[in-house]
């Protein structure tokens, strides 16, 4: 008998099947990990659980009796709680609050917070998930929201946990104790569900692992007997290779130069960057790694010129660029695949064709006497989507909103690398996208570098940091606190520098 | 030409004509059901007036024309700030001064012959409402005012500076309001009152100002599909961030986007007085007309220049019936019901039209990534080749 079985469940959008015949189950006291690519249907599954969606066909069991979830607060009742992958919490709200929230014990419609504050320091304590219950939420760190998250089901008395990419915002350390805390949780028989693209992690944590593909079951495996190749293979439904094939870096001249950046937050507020020195040079891929949240966009907007800055000097190929307009930055060779490719990379309302000229449209390739030449924009749009393999209904006239997120990164990648930069910054261009998109990406990044040009790279996973960089920037509360290479560096040792706990002495 | 039918597939062109279309129907209904709530027996004659009114002589027809031809600019006023994101509800105040420094060039300044004043004051109408649109353009580019807030402010300071203006330099007491142009400082009527003149030969008011509204249209059309300027603009309107990474100043843009429509907004109000038909501008402390159905023209063509003409068109058309149906009894303010009723039904067809575009956007955003699934072996086989 399991604790939750999902048998059969078919859900259907219009034109996709989004869940095709699935059945996932969950057996007491396990820890089981779903796998798949952001669209095969793990959140649709996980919402058909809360009730959020009615599924065509299928049904669900709670200890071998068909339930009805018609909502969250069906799902509530049945011992089902979910730490979502972007928290719900109330900023300015202490934790306990937080905790206490939609369970509130009352007497005489007065809250009674004693005998809760109790229960959550007994919880925390029995857990090891130190919290620090009278602080507002806006005031601790990721890691503790997670924590706080986490008291919130125990609080609740649910038996059935549901995780939901938990560990991307987490450092090493911080994954490393989340994975004891479920361990020791479902040790004491509570069941989890663990949703998760990483593998490293699920070797780790989980003990049975289900697969999903465009919607489909593909298996429920054994982790302890299945490899990492082969849970890979299965998620993508070919063989894939789990290492980049990367030569030395040929390094050249220095392309950029960063001196005591520093930008001031607003009033009260501590510094959006201190004091901030690098260098880039030709020929190598440095990677800004850290904590989302340290520092790493106004970074980049600083360098890019999107924001403004307080002091300091940002100089390329030797000319001082600190105060020079964005169209200034990008003529003289600084391209910019932007963090939000919604917010600025596209304008989503317009064509393809139209995007892919977004920062060229003034040249004389693309106007004469104020007038767009169409027929070069088309002809070049097309050039693009063909040496990119760009996918899109109806080519270069494609609306870019009805382009799915692989399809447009891959726009904003062609345009940018097109323009023959001298520099390239690239800020989480690989955000949400499948494994082949992020191959993609990646074999155009190197390529770049080969090619002797200069990469800046912000990322938030530590994983492409590793693989992809010839020099890692730690950023941890807008200072640089550690300037590493790769090949010395241990994913723990960075874990230490992202959460502040240890810093180089000369940066 | 592929280009072209793809652009207007893309745009969803076939679904605006046919949810303006649909807006049109409805609100006639409307229109239909309360001239049979006020008067059961006069309705259906009243209602073939309202249907058949502009066509039924060719005089008539010259009347559409004229009365169009205001609101034709005042629309394309609104319409051309919406394409670059900005609500401009000033049309009104931009419509007015415009108006008035034309009306005040061409009676007052005597000193230039007649055909070269026309000119000076049509160009004074677009630069001084250009001037008044552009205030809104700097608050918001500048100090980050709402432009509605501004404009809804621009408009009754508008009024009232132009009511106190007037008083003070070509009042005619007489007649509450401004003093007649003399003829030959109106726009020429290039033989168009005479084509279409009535069963007496009695012209209509029609003039040169409709070529110019027409002209004006295709211009606009032209700048904003087919130019670099153009390109700029929709790109500040659509996403303000993505014009700011691509190095477009979205202020300049905002300012100019602002003056642009306020230009046209002051062209049509000196196209309006300035046509030969006798009208004045009255001292009183009501906003414009023309103005404010610039928004419904705008909205109704879907802020396409060109369907902004027929959308001026139509509305020009509704209104010569709603003044023949008070040969029925009927107030003809009935014709703003049937202007507002159509107005809320184009914002519904807007709502479903997105919604639809949305459901759409959904499934090809999932068929794609589908799609993209299977195209990864591709890669692999580009990958291994190194």
């Amino acid at each position: 008998m399991y604790v939750i079985e999902m048998r059969g469940i078919t859900k259907e959008f219009p034109g996709i099947i989004a869940n095709d015949d699935v059945t996932v189950q969950l057996k007491k006291g396990e820890i089981h990990a779903l796998l798949g690519e952001n669209g095969a249907g793990k959140s649709t599954l996980m919402s058909i659980l809360f009730g959020l969606y009615k599924p065509e066909k299928g049904s669900i069991f709670k200890d071998g009796a068909e339930v009805v979830v018609n909502g969250p607060n069906d799902a509530t009742k049945l011992g089902i709680g979910m730490v979502h992958q972007h928290f719900k919490l109330v900023h300015n709200f202490t934790v306990l609050e937080n905790i206490v929230l939609g369970d509130e014990t009352t007497h005489r419609g007065v809250l009674q917070m004693k005998a809760a504050r109790e229960k959550v320091l007994a919880l925390s304590k029995r857990y090891g998930l130190e919290i620090d219950v009278d602080k507002e939420v806006q005031d601790i760190s990721v890691g503790m929201q997670q924590r706080v998250e986490i008291l919130k089901m125990l609080y609740r008395e649910n038996e059935i946990l549901i995780f939901d990419e938990p560990t991307a915002v987490l450092t090493p350390q911080e994954i490393e104790s989340l994975i004891q805390t479920m361990q020791g949780l479902a040790a004491e028989g509570r069941s989890i569900l663990f949703i998760t693209h990483k593998l490293d992690e699920i070797k780790q944590a989980a003990n049975r692992c289900s697969v999903l593909r465009k919607g489909k079951m593909i298996g429920t495996v054994e982790v302890e007997t299945t490899s990492k190749e082969a849970l890979s293979e299965m998620m993508v439904g070919r063989k894939v290779s789990l290492s980049l094939d990367k030569k030395d870096a040929n390094v050249g001249k220095e392309i950029l130069h960063v001196k005591n950046l520093t930008i001031k937050g607003e009033t009260g507020h501590k510094n959006k960057l201190t004091d901030v020195s690098f260098h880039v040079r030709e020929g190598e891929i440095v990677c800004v790694a850290g904590i989302e949240g340290n520092g790493q966009t106004d970074l980049v907007y600083a360098l890019t010129g999107l924001n403004g800055i307080e002091s300091g000097q940002v100089s390329m190929m030797g000319q001082d660029i600190t105060k020079a307009k964005i169209r200034q930055r990008g003529e003289l060779g600084m391209a910019h695949i932007p963090e939000d490719r919604h917010k600025h990379g596209l304008v989503l309302d317009y064509t393809l064709a139209y995007n892919a000229i977004l920062q060229r449209y003034y040249t004389p390739q693309f106007q004469r006497a104020g007038f767009l030449k169409q027929g070069e924009i088309t002809h070049y749009a097309d050039t693009l989507i063909e040496r990119f393999d760009i996918r899109a209904g109806q080519g270069s006239e494609t609306i870019a909103r009805s382009m799915s997120g692989g399809n447009q990164q891959k726009v904003i990648l062609a345009r940018e690398i097109d323009r023959d930069p001298h520099l390239l910054i690239a800020v989480q261009p690989t955000r949400g996208l499948d494994v082949g998109a992020i191959e993609f990406i990646h074999s155009q990044l190197l390529k770049q570098r080969d090619a002797g040009k200069a990469v800046l790279l912000v990322s938030l996973e530590l994983e492409e940091v590793m693989n992809i960089s010839d020099r890692i920037l730690v950023m941890y509360e807008g200072e640089i606190v550690a300037n590493v290479d790769p090949k010395s560096v241990t994913y723990q040792e960075l874990g230490l520098y992202m959460s502040g706990a240890k810093r180089e002495v000369n940066v | 030409m592929k280009t072209i039918i793809n652009k207007v597939k893309g745009s969803g062109a076939g679904l605006s004509i046919l949810s303006s279309g649909i807006a049109v129907l409805a609100g006639l209904l409307i229109g239909l059901i309360i001239l049979l709530i006020t008067d059961h027996t006069q309705a259906f004659p009243a209602f073939q007036t309202i249907i058949t009114v502009g066509f039924s002589s060719i005089r008539n027809f010259g009347e559409l024309l004229y009365s169009a031809t205001p609101i034709i600019l005042t629309g394309l006023s609104v319409g051309f700030a919406m394409k670059t994101g900005l609500f401009n509800i000033g049309a009104s105040g931009q419509f007015t001064f415009g108006a008035y420094v034309a009306v005040l060039i061409g009676v007052r300044a005597e000193f230039i012959p007649p055909s070269i004043r026309l000119i000076v004051s049509v160009l004074a109408a677009i630069l001084v409402g250009a001037l008044w649109g552009a205030i809104p353009g700097f608050l918001k580019a500048f100090r980050n005012v709402h432009e509605v807030i501004s404009c809804i402010m621009t408009n009754w300071i508008g009024i009232f500076l132009v009511n106190f203006m007037i008083l003070n330099t070509i009042f005619d007491e007489t007649r509450n309001s401004t003093m007649r142009v003399p003829g030959d400082a109106n726009m020429p009527g290039w033989g168009l009152g005479e084509l279409f003149q009535g069963a007496n030969a009695r012209p209509s008011s029609v003039n040169s100002g409709i070529v110019v509204a027409i002209a004006v249209a295709i211009i606009i059309f032209i700048i904003l599909g087919y130019t670099k300027f153009g390109y700029e603009l929709k790109a500040c309107g659509f996403n303000q961030n993505a014009a700011k990474y691509a190095g477009i100043s979205e202020k300049r843009n905002v300012v100019l986007s602002m003056m642009i429509s306020g230009g046209l907004a002051g062209l049509g109000g000196g196209l309006h007085f300035l046509s030969g038909a006798g009208i004045t501008m009255n001292v009183t402390d009501t906003l414009s007309y023309e103005g404010f159905t610039g928004i419904s023209v705008a909205l109704l063509g879907m802020n396409n220049p060109i369907g902004i003409i027929f959308a001026g068109l139509l509305i020009a058309y509704l209104q010569q019936g709603g003044f023949q149906v008070q040969h029925f009894g009927f107030v003809p303010e009935i014709i703003e019901i049937v202007t507002a009723v159509i107005i809320y039904f184009c914002a519904f067809a807007l709502l479903i039209k997105s919604f639809f575009s949305r459901v759409g956007r959904k499934r090809a955003d999932v068929v794609a990534e589908v799609e993209q699934v299977k195209e990864l072996p591709k890669i692999e086989e580009e990958g291994s080749d190194k």
